[in-house]
C-alpha cells in the first residue's frame, strides 16, 4: 500500500483541472505543468528504488482487496515507462514554451497535455482491465483535441479519420472486455491470469485474446497502421512528438502485459500471429519510410518500423528478447520524440515540408544537423548510442528461438531506417546552401535546448546501459514469470 | 429474454455498420454512438439478465445480481457521451473549414 503509486496519474489530472481556472495566466500554467512533470520524474525514480527493495507495489483503492476492488500495480516495467514518459513530456513542454502559439496556450493547451499524460501513466499503472479501458479513453480524448489544435484544414481532415478509427477500436476493446468477463468472471489482471492458468487456455479464450490483439494492434499500429502516418504528421510539432513517443507505446505496453500475463499458454497460436504481424509491419513501415519525400511522413513511418521491431521481442518471448524490448521501448520513446522535434524544427525554420526543397541546412544550423545525424545513428542502432543494446538483445532472443526470418526482417528494417533518415540528412543538411545568412530565420535557444537534452538522453541511455540493466532485468523477469505479478497482487498484507 | 436482447444488440450493430459505411460524416458519428450502445447491451446481457435482486445488503430475498457490468456500462456511457460530443464538434468544424461533410471528399491532397 503506497499512495505514491497513484500520483503519476492523479497529479496531472488535478493539474489539468486547476489549469482550466488559470486560463489567462500563461506563465503560471507553464510553470505548474513543468513542475508536475518533474515531480513525476522524482516520484517514479523513488518508486523504482522502492520496487527494487520491496518487490512489486500495489495500491488498493478504498481498501477493497483484490480481486474485488480496483487497484494500481507498480512493477519495474510500468514504472520505467512512467519515468520515461515523464522525462519526454517534461522536455516536450520546454519545447512547447517557445514554439506553441499564444492562441493555443489560451485554449487550455497545457490542460490537455496533462490529461494526455494522465491517461498514459494510468494505462501503465492500472492492474485492472476496465481501468485500462478508461485510461485509454482519457488519453484518446485528450489526443482527439490535441491533434486538431490549430484547426487547419489538413488537421481537421486527418483528425476525423483518427477519431473514427479510435472509436471503433475502443468499441472492439469494450466487446472484448465483455466477452472475457463473461467467460472468466473477473476483470483484475492478476486474478484473470490465475483463473486462465487454472482452467487452461481454452480455444474460446484464445479467440478472445485475438480480439484483444486486434484492438491493441489498431492502437499501437501493429500491421493495422494505415491511419498512423496521416494523423501523426498533421499536428503541431510538440503534439506530434508526444504522439510519436507516447501513444503507440501504450498499445505496445498493453500487448506485452496481456500476452505475457494472461494469454501465454498458447504461444504457437498467439505469439506466431504477433510474429507474422510484426514482420509485415517491418516490411510495410520500411517501404513507407523510403517512399515519401515529406519528412513528417518519413518520421511517422519510422514509428511504424519501431512498433514492428519491439513486437518481434514479444513474439519470441525469451528472457533476453523481452529485456531488449523493454530497453528498446525506453530508447524509442526518447529518440522518437527527438526525431519529431527535429523534423518539426526543420519545417519551422525552412517553411518547407519536402526533403528535396531543403538543402545545405548544416551551414545555417550546424548543431541541428549534427543532432539529426546522431538520431539517425541512434535509430539505426550504432553503438554506443541507445538503440544498440535493445537491438542486440532482441536479435539474440530471435537466435535462441530460431526465428531467423524475423531476425532478418528486423535487421533489414534497421538498414531501411538508416537509409530513409540519411536520405533526409544528405538532401536537407548537405548540398548547396540555399538560405543566405541574412534570410535565415534565427534559431531560438528554446527550440535547441530541448532537442539537445533529448540527444544527451539518448547518448546517456547508451553509455549508462549497465546501470539501468538491474531495473530492466527486473522488468523482463516479471514478463517472463507472471507468477511474480500474481503473487504480489493477490497476496493479502 | 437474453436472446431478445442479444438480437437487439445485433440489430444495433447492423444499423451502426450501415451508418458507418455511409459517406455523410454526421451519420458516421451517429453510427459510432450506436455501436457503443450495442456493446453496452452485450456487457449487460452476457452475465445473465435479472437473475437476482438489488445488490444491497438486506434488500431482497434472492441473491444479488452482479453489479460489476452495470458499473462498467455507466462508466462507458459517460465516456461515449464525451466522445460523441467531441466528434460532433470536430465534424462541425470540419464542415465549416472544408465546406463538405462527405467522407470521399476528405482525402488528402493529390501530391501527398
Amino acid at each position: 500500500m503506497n499512495n505514491l503509486i497513484a500520483m503519476p496519474m492523479m497529479l496531472p489530472v488535478l493539474t489539468a483541472i486547476i489549469l482550466i481556472f488559470l486560463r489567462p495566466y500563461i506563465k503560471i500554467q507553464r510553470t505548474i505543468s513543468l513542475i508536475v512533470m518533474i515531480a513525476n520524474i522524482g516520484i517514479s525514480i523513488y518508486l523504482l528504488q522502492l520496487i527494487q527493495s520491496n518487490g512489486i507495489l500495489r495500491l488498493d483503492f478504498g481498501g477493497w482487496e483484490p480481486p474485488f476492488g480496483i487497484l494500481f500495480v507498480a512493477d519495474s516495467f510500468s514504472v520505467i515507462l512512467v519515468l520515461t514518459s515523464s522525462i519526454v513530456t517534461a522536455i516536450c513542454l520546454l519545447y512547447a514554451f517557445s514554439s506553441v502559439e499564444k492562441s493555443y496556450e489560451h485554449m487550455f493547451f497545457y490542460s490537455f497535455i496533462n490529461l494526455l499524460v494522465a491517461g498514459v501513466n494510468g494505462s501503465f499503472l492500472t492492474g485492472d482491465l476496465f481501468n485500462l479501458f478508461v485510461c485509454f479513453e482519457i488519453m484518446l480524448l485528450a489526443s482527439y483535441i490535441l491533434i486538431a489544435f490549430g484547426g487547419k484544414k489538413g488537421q481537421l481532415r486527418e483528425s476525423i479519420k483518427y477519431v473514427i478509427i479510435n472509436v471503433i477500436s475502443s468499441w472492439i476493446f469494450l466487446v472484448a472486455i465483455g466477452y472475457l468477463y463473461a467467460v472468466i468472471g473477473s476483470l483484475n489482471l492478476a486474478h484473470l491470469s490465475e483463473r486462465i492458468a487454472e482452467h487452461g487456455q481454452t480455444p474460446i479464450i484464445t479467440v478472445i485474446s485475438i480480439v484483444f490483439l486486434t484492438v491493441f494492434a489498431l492502437k499501437a499500429g501493429l500491421f493495422l497502421y494505415f491511419w498512423l502516418p496521416g494523423s501523426y504528421s498533421v499536428p503541431s510539432t510538440v503534439v506530434g512528438a508526444l504522439f510519436g513517443a507516447l501513444l503507440t507505446k501504450v498499445g505496445i505496453y498493453a500487448m506485452f502485459r496481456f500476452f505475457s500475463l494472461l494469454f501465454y499458454h498458447e504461444p504457437a497460436i498467439t505469439h506466431t500471429i504477433i510474429g507474422v504481424l510484426a514482420g509485415l509491419t517491418l516490411v510495410g513501415g520500411s517501404i513507407g519510410a523510403v517512399a515519401y519525400k515529406d519528412i513528417r511522413l518519413v518520421a511517422s513511418y519510422n514509428v511504424v518500423i519501431a512498433v514492428g521491431f519491439i513486437l518481434v521481442g514479444l513474439a519470441v518471448s525469451t528472457q533476453s528478447s523481452l529485456e531488449g524490448a523493454v530497453y528498446y521501448l525506453v530508447h524509442d520513446m526518447i529518440v522518437k520524440a527527438l526525431l519529431f522535434l527535429l523534423v518539426g524544427t526543420m519545417i519551422a525554420l525552412t517553411k518547407e515540408t519536402k526533403l528535396d526543397q531543403m538543402s545545405g541546412l548544416i551551414r545555417n544550423y550546424p548543431l541541428l544537423g549534427w543532432m539529426f545525424f546522431i538520431v539517425t545513428l541512434s535509430l539505426a542502432g550504432i553503438p554506443p548510442l541507445s538503440g544498440f543494446i535493445g537491438k542486440v538483445l532482441i536479435g539474440g532472443g530471435t537466435l535462441e528461438n530460431g526465428s531467423y526470418i524475423l531476425l532478418a526482417l528486423a535487421f533489414i528494417s534497421s538498414i531501411f531506417v538508416l537509409y530513409s533518415l540519411l536520405r533526409v540528412f544528405l538532401s536537407s543538411f548537405w548540398g548547396e546552401t540555399i538560405i543566405s545568412k541574412d534570410e535565415e530565420i534565427p534559431m531560438k535557444k528554446g527550440l535547441l535546448i530541448p532537442c539537445a537534452l533529448l540527444t544527451i538522453g539518448s547518448i546517456a541511455l547508451g553509455l549508462g546501459a549497465e546501470s539501468l540493466s538491474v531495473y530492466i532485468q527486473d522488468a523482463a523477469q516479471v514478463l517472463v514469470d507472471p507468477q511474480l505479478y500474481i503473487d504480489a497482487v493477490l497476496s493479502s498484507d | 429474454m437474453e436472446t431478445l436482447v442479444t438480437i437487439l444488440a445485433g440489430v444495433l450493430v447492423t444499423v451502426a455498420t450501415y451508418l458507418l459505411l455511409s459517406k455523410s460524416l454526421i451519420r458516421v458519428v451517429i453510427g459510432t454512438a450506436m455501436l457503443t450502445h450495442a456493446a453496452h447491451l452485450l456487457i449487460i446481457t452476457v452475465p445473465g439478465l435479472k437473475i437476482g435482486s438489488v445488490p444491497i445488503l438486506g434488500e431482497g430475498d434472492a441473491g444479488p445480481v452482479d453489479a460489476l457490468p452495470q458499473a462498467l456500462i455507466l462508466t462507458s456511457i459517460v465516456i461515449g457521451f464525451a466522445v460523441t460530443a467531441v466528434s460532433l464538434v470536430l465534424t462541425y468544424r470540419t464542415y465549416q473549414e472544408i465546406g463538405t461533410d462527405k467522407l470521399d471528399q476528405l482525402r488528402g491532397d493529390q501530391d501527398e
